[in-house]
């Protein structure tokens, strides 16, 4: 399958500060996409970019095969996006405005109707957007986002402001369109949410991209350890076993281990399970934070 | 097309939503009565134009109030949507920015137009039915007034959209629109009096001067209503206009010319400016 989104060296610069070096990378279709980094890392430059609202400074952006800043308009229509702080403007009500947005994609104003009912705004939709809360505004945000089933979906801090029960209904819109073929980035903070639910993850700092896979790449590349705890049995009140004892050596604190790799994890954990003392094993690995935290870290020493 | 015109008629919307159709119609209603029945009062029921004297005096309340009405509406629908972030949402979809430029230009003329059509209307179906005798040549005289009314509306409009295409943040847009109209509107023809004054007539003839009233579009305004044959002798402009050689057709495309320019200008710099 060919990329829906395909980056290759983009930079891009305001006068002297460097907003985006030499980033590349490939987005196919059918997955979430997580793009994580600190505030100016160049998260919102990278999606303005693929939107074509600005022209990189070097380096070439397809999106849907087209250049989205040449004026080619019809690429945009399978295009939903999502801006950081969304406005809407409060003299009109949600059901118009919506449908304004619906007309704009050539869709039927109806269709405006029954996204508004799906993130939850049916009841409110002939009210004012300027008497919406910010959660309901950004409500308005992400059915506007939605409109048309778009190939392309780019939000940014998608589920700021919004309460848990929508949450899981958006990241069920999401799976729903990532299993028709479309391609979603996801910008966000929230790292501990994206967990399992991205495919891919593109890890930004200060305008690069530092690290760029899915979790499991991430992880294998990180070298972070993974951590076994096990709980023993009374057989083992006195001292620790021997296949425990024996690794004191590569980090053992009490009965929980590091281990560097998913090998030796396995090996531990066959010696571990065929052991009837031992009541219960837990595995932790990295989380999503803890490889962003690693490789900025990991950024910072190289420099 | 039809997107320039999804986003007209969401300009008029909320114009209307906001009471700018409603206030600016009502403005020039009211204010085109009290003209008509209090304007009257000096020159009696003597003659024949009663509303001749209503078109130069509605002329003169155009000149002032109308450019000021459009860079109202007009200097801040750029710079204003960017800060808002509403721009940058509009941006996203499959709408070229000469589409938003030309949808928005064609609401705020259409807002414009509706408020001058009905508020002078008003002021001349009163006259009428009042009961005053009014020529044929009167009545055309009044449809050009209104037509050219709309035109000069839509220049204005078309130069707000250049300053807010330009300006950085929507005071800076605020204060330059406040400063072009003082230009327009006051400035520019005290200036142009203290030239006049000033060269004697040595250099500056009679046809370099109607050049010269073809740089400001308030100027063309004037030179289209106040010099008409049955009007300029209240409208102070006879001599003038005894020498003036400025055609019907050089009238029109000097007015069409002040809205075409700016607002290509306005394309323009809006399509290189970056978000």
């Amino acid at each position: 399958m060919t990329a829906t989104i395909s980056i290759q060296k983009v930079d891009k610069a305001y006068g002297k500060i460097h907003a985006l070096r030499e980033v590349s990378f490939d987005l196919p279709p059918g997955g979430i996409c997580a793009l994580v980094g600190h505030n100016g890392a160049g998260k919102t430059t990278l999606i303005k970019l693929m939107l074509g609202l600005i022209q990189p400074s070097g380096g070439a952006i397809r999106v849907l095969g087209e250049d989205p800043a040449a004026g080619e308009f019809s690429a945009r229509r399978q295009l939903g996006y999502l801006p950081e702080n969304v406005a809407f403007n409060a003299a009109l009500t949600g059901r118009e405005t919506l449908s304004f947005y619906a007309r704009l994609k050539q869709l039927k104003p109806a269709t405006a109707s029954t996204m508004l009912d799906r993130v939850g705004l049916g009841d409110a939709a002939d009210r004012r957007v300027g008497t919406y809360s910010k959660g309901m505004r950004q409500r308005l945000g992400l059915a506007q986002a939605l409109l048309g089933r778009p190939r392309i979906l780019l939000l940014d801090e998608p589920t700021t402001g919004l309460d848990p029960a929508l949450r899981q209904t958006f990241y069920d819109i999401l799976h729903e369109l990532r299993d028709g073929g479309a391609t979603v980035l996801i910008s966000s903070h929230a790292l501990s949410e994206l967990e399992g639910r991205a495919q891919h993850v593109l890890i930004m700092n200060r305008g690069t991209l530092v690290a760029e896979g899915t979790l499991a790449e991430l992880r294998r590349l990180s070298q972070l350890p993974i951590r076994v705890s096990f709980e023993l049995g009374p057989g083992y009140d006195d001292a620790a076993p021997t296949w425990l004892a024996n690794l004191a050596a590569s980090g053992t604190d009490g009965h929980v281990v590091l281990v560097p790799d998913d090998e030796r994890k396995m090996a531990l954990l066959q010696v571990a399970a065929a052991d009837p003392q031992v009541r219960n094993i837990e595995v932790v690995t990295p989380t999503l934070d803890d490889l962003y935290a690693h490789f900025l870290r990991a950024r910072e020493t190289a420099e | 097309m039809k997107t320039v015109t999804i986003i007209a008629g969401k300009e008029i919307l909320e114009s209307l939503r906001n009471r700018w159709v409603l206030a600016t119609t009502l403005l020039l209603a009211a204010l085109a009565l009290s003209l008509t029945f209090l304007g009257s009062a000096p020159t009696g029921n003597v003659g024949a134009g009663a509303l001749d004297v209503v078109v130069v005096s509605l002329s003169s309340l155009t000149i002032f109030l109308l450019p000021l009405i459009a860079l109202l509406i007009s200097h801040d629908a750029i710079v204003g949507e960017m800060e808002r972030g509403t721009m940058i949402l509009l941006l996203s979809y499959p709408v070229g920015r000469y589409q938003i430029v030309l949808g928005k230009f064609c609401g705020h003329v259409l807002i414009l137009a509706f408020a001058t059509v009905i508020g002078y209307g008003v002021a001349a179906g009163a006259l009428a039915i009042s009961g005053a005798a009014v020529l044929a040549a009167s009545w055309y005289a009044f449809a050009w007034m209104i037509g050219t009314s709309i035109m000069l509306g839509a220049a204005f409009v078309a130069i707000g959209y250049l300053i807010s295409s330009l300006a950085g943040d929507r005071g800076t847009a605020a204060g330059v629109s406040v400063g072009v109209w003082l230009i327009m509107v006051l400035v520019f023809d005290m200036a142009l009096l203290g030239l006049l004054v000033v060269d004697q007539g040595r250099t500056v003839s009679a046809s370099v001067l109607e050049r010269l009233l073809f740089l400001n579009p308030t100027d063309i305004y004037r030179l289209a209503n106040l010099t008409g044959f049955n009007v300029s002798q209240f409208s102070g402009m006879a001599g003038l206009a005894g020498s003036t050689g400025a055609s019907t057709l050089a009238l029109l495309v000097g007015m069409v010319l002040w809205i075409a320019v700016p607002l290509g200008l306005a394309t323009v710099s809006f399509a290189r400016r970056e978000l």
